[in-house]
């Protein structure tokens, strides 16, 4: 059993790698994953995964396999989307679905053209599907910074970030900090995106956000309960499917996403906050008070 | 601190949805704003609050700051399914003092068990607010509205979706307010509870067809005007030009 569980990461310096790769990405990704869910905003996310991309690839494209380029790359397309589709809702009264889904589409395309231009073989499996087994110095920095930063901005924006998502007017009436906060987290989800994109690739990233927080809203109420347990379901699932990725030799992005999913769909069956069974077996009596 | 409104208009995008409001408002009054759907009561409020600017005309708070103004936004403006507590939601009334970051000193905490207590909210504490039902929700704003020590209170709705002993409460609540020399100004829809509890009144309907005291205001005539100016919005509309405007 421990030979199953241990030895892998104690043997092999690339699991070790990989691990601390995805436990930088929990830590900081599943909490940014409780407040999209909290604001129904989830398919922004996967929105903004696909908005990267092409940022990601331009990078790929100049610099080649450059951890580095294709992070800037990422992040200036990403926040180029956030940032002006939040503004263009703000300013013109479209609701920001619209504009989002506009500009990344806009992204996309763009990527999509100066790929198709450029005529290059270029294998863009990396990009997409990432490898958590193959996470080099430079990529371990980079995805412990970003979970750094992203963890310290989401601490000072706790509060008027949550007072956004509650009552906007409010926030509006006591402060100028409404735009503030949410124009900064959504420059976290971009981060996040990116800081994923490395070990589990753009469009699986996005799933370790979305995942532990959609599981938890299964079994917990309180704010703060929910932030912890994504967090801990995210970590418990990379090692799940870290394990699995090297006994099966199956990609490990894909593996750790499926943890998730496996997790999940367990919580909408069995979860005690409103999970099917919990429904049917309710019982008859209600308290007295 | 009158608030004064001198020839204004405020609206989106050039249409007016309040034009040429000449008025002012004294210190320590409890107005109530009366008019019907789309006579630009809420976006009256957002102008005294500064958060929508005069298309026209300009608006004195005299003196009042924006951390003086309070506002009760409509209920169903806030996002109940999202998780905070009665408590949390409540001590946002003390944003003035703790701003975004700061954290509650024991003072502050004092405030809100007492606004918590003054509502009827003890035991509520630690229920989540997608647990209440709407006049209790409301309780929840009216402490936090308390808790903002602010001297001119704006509420938008107070009462809609509020049962009959709450809207007593929150009522008892504003007259206390006036007896501290607030200034209130209220968006309301229940005619009768106006007569009631209001001394004055504003009709509004895109421009203001009567102000000053309730019984004067709230007549048959000014109500019938008040429904035939409630014009749509019209993209060919001519500029607006008031008499002797050039």
């Amino acid at each position: 059993m421990f030979d199953m569980l241990a030895q892998p990461f104690f043997e092999f310096e690339f699991m070790r790698r990989a691990l601390l790769g995805c436990l930088a990405i929990s830590v900081s990704a599943a909490p940014v994953g409780v407040f999209l869910m909290l604001r129904r905003m989830s398919l922004t996310g996967d929105a903004m995964a696909h908005a990267i991309l092409p940022g990601a690839a331009i990078g790929f494209l100049v610099a080649g396999l450059s951890t580095e380029a294709m992070t800037i790359g990422g992040i200036v397309a990403g926040c180029l989307v956030a940032l002006l589709s939040g503004l263009v809702s703000r300013s013109t009264e479209v609701a920001e679905d619209s504009s989002m889904a506009a500009f990344y589409l806009i992204s996309l395309a763009l990527g999509v053209l100066i790929i198709s231009v450029k005529g290059s073989q270029v294998d863009l499996l990396h990009v997409l599907f990432g490898s958590a087994l193959a996470l080099d110095n430079d990529a371990l920095v980079l995805l412990i910074s970003i979970s750094t930063v992203s963890l310290a901005v989401m601490a000072v924006i706790f509060r008027p970030l949550v007072v956004e998502c509650v009552d906007r007017q409010f926030l509006q009436s006591v402060s100028g900090l409404s735009p503030v906060a949410h124009l900064s987290f959504l420059v976290l989800v971009v981060l996040n995106l990116v800081g994923g994109f490395n070990a589990l690739g753009t469009l699986m990233s996005v799933g370790m956000m979305i995942l532990p927080a959609a599981m938890m809203r299964y079994w917990l109420r309180e704010l703060d309960a929910l932030l912890i347990g994504a967090i801990i379901s995210a970590i418990v699932a990379c090692l799940l499917g870290l394990l699995a990725s090297y006994h099966f030799a199956w990609p490990s992005g894909p593996a750790i996403i499926l943890s998730l999913g496996l997790g999940y769909v367990l919580s909408f069956i069995f979860g005690a906050n409103g999970g099917l069974v919990s429904k049917l077996t309710r019982r008859k009596k209600h308290l007295s008070a | 601190m009158t608030i004064a409104f001198s020839n204004v208009t405020l609206g989106y995008d050039l249409h007016p949805a309040v034009h040429h409001l000449t008025l002012e408002i004294e210190s320590g009054s409890m107005v109530a704003l009366v008019g019907p759907n789309g006579a630009g009561k809420s976006t009256l409020l957002k102008g005294i609050m500064g958060q929508l600017q005069p298309l026209g005309g300009s608006i004195s708070l005299g003196g009042l700051s924006n951390a003086d103004i309070a506002y009760l936004p409509q209920l169903s403006q806030v996002d109940r399914s999202f998780p905070v507590t009665v408590k949390q939601m409540v001590s946002l009334g003390a944003w003035g003092q703790t701003g975004g970051f700061g954290r509650l000193k024991a003072e502050q905490a004092h405030a809100v068990e007492h606004a918590l207590q003054q509502l009827g909210l003890k035991g509520f504490e630690k229920r989540m607010i997608d647990t209440l039902s709407g006049g209790q929700m409301q309780r929840v704003l009216f402490a936090r509205l308390l808790l903002q020590k602010a001297e001119l209170i704006l509420l938008d709705e107070p009462f809609t979706g509020v049962d009959a002993r709450t809207s007593e409460d929150l009522i008892a609540q504003i007259q206390r307010w006036k007896v501290a020399g607030k200034t209130i100004i209220a968006v309301l829809h229940d005619l009768a509870q106006v007569r009631r509890h209001f001394p004055k009144s504003l009709l509004l309907s895109r421009r203001a067809i009567a102000y000053g005291d309730t019984e004067g205001v709230l007549i048959e005539e000014n109500l019938n005007k008040a429904s035939q100016f409630n014009e749509a919005f019209d993209d060919h509309a001519e500029p607006c030009v008031m008499v002797g405007e050039h």
